[in-house]
């Protein structure tokens, strides 16, 4: 796992979350601007997943690589997903459909790491 | 201005505005709870093959209450109020069960300690979904307002 990228996901997110939440309660529907940054999320996880893969490759594997892949799939699709759902959602509760997915990709990039820090071989 | 939120009448359908939400919300744990639970019982099941189980059963029944969410309509809706009452029951009295007897409960499930390991969500959500559910009640025949 790269950790700089890493935290520099985990720290985008939530402060997008923070942002999202309040223009829910602010009762805004998600702007362009904030389906654009949605996407620019779902785009810097997509390179941690990617890097974290390519790491797989240098013979340092989690003992749990199922478990670890089945993380590395959610935490690509998980901010597209929420994405989907936010522009189908074109109320406050589209903004609280993107904060709700910028908070959980913090705690998927924390658990990707944790499962990789396990190791053999 | 555009950028306001519209109102739905309040008939709209289950799936819809806060609906949505709780759509991703209970997708994410349909997953992480169905995830967990495969992982559970095909490595390592006769360590705790209670707290497997019910992590399982968990799984199944976030996976129905999603399902009920998206399909909406009357089916959709009892389908969510009856996975929305199970995981009520699910998470009191699993977590009550996880604190009183821990040797049942060696590992967590979701509704482990009123689901402390998430946050407390698994604990909030049922809540949240009945009373939603509850508000998309079909309004008596004959009333014609909105």
């Amino acid at each position: 796992m790269n950790g700089p990228l890493s935290a520099a996901t985990i720290v985008a997110a939530l402060v997008l979350a923070a942002w999202f939440f309040l223009r829910s309660a602010l009762d805004r529907a998600p702007s362009r601007f904030d389906l654009l940054a949605m996407a620019a999320l779902s785009a810097l996880a997509a390179v941690l997943v990617v890097v974290a893969a390519i790491g797989l490759l240098d013979g340092t594997r989690p003992s749990d690589p199922a478990t670890f892949a089945g993380y590395l799939v959610t935490t690509i699709a998980f901010a597209p997903a929420a994405l989907w759902l936010a522009k189908l959602e074109p109320t406050r509760w589209g903004s609280l459909i993107l904060g709700v997915g910028a908070v959980v990709l913090p705690v998927l990039v924390l658990r990707l790491q944790q499962i990789a820090e396990v190791t053999h071989g | 201005m555009a950028d306001r939120t519209r109102t739905r009448p309040r008939g709209a359908a289950l799936g819809t505005g806060l609906g949505r939400v709780l759509l991703l919300v209970y997708g994410t744990f349909a997953l992480s709870a169905s995830a967990r639970a495969l992982v559970q019982i095909s490595t390592h099941f006769a360590e705790a093959p209670l707290a497997y189980l019910l992590s399982a059963l968990a799984g199944v029944v976030y996976l129905a209450a999603t399902v009920g969410l998206a399909v909406g309509g009357a089916r959709g809706r009892l389908i969510a109020l009856v996975s929305c009452t199970i995981e009520l029951v699910g998470v009191l009295v699993v977590g009550t069960l996880s604190i009183a007897d821990r040797v049942a409960f060696p590992d967590d499930t979701v509704w482990s300690r009123f689901g402390s390991g998430y946050g407390y969500v698994p604990l909030v959500l049922p809540f949240v979904g009945l009373w939603w559910i509850w508000r998309h009640r079909p309004e008596p025949a004959g009333s014609d307002r909105s």
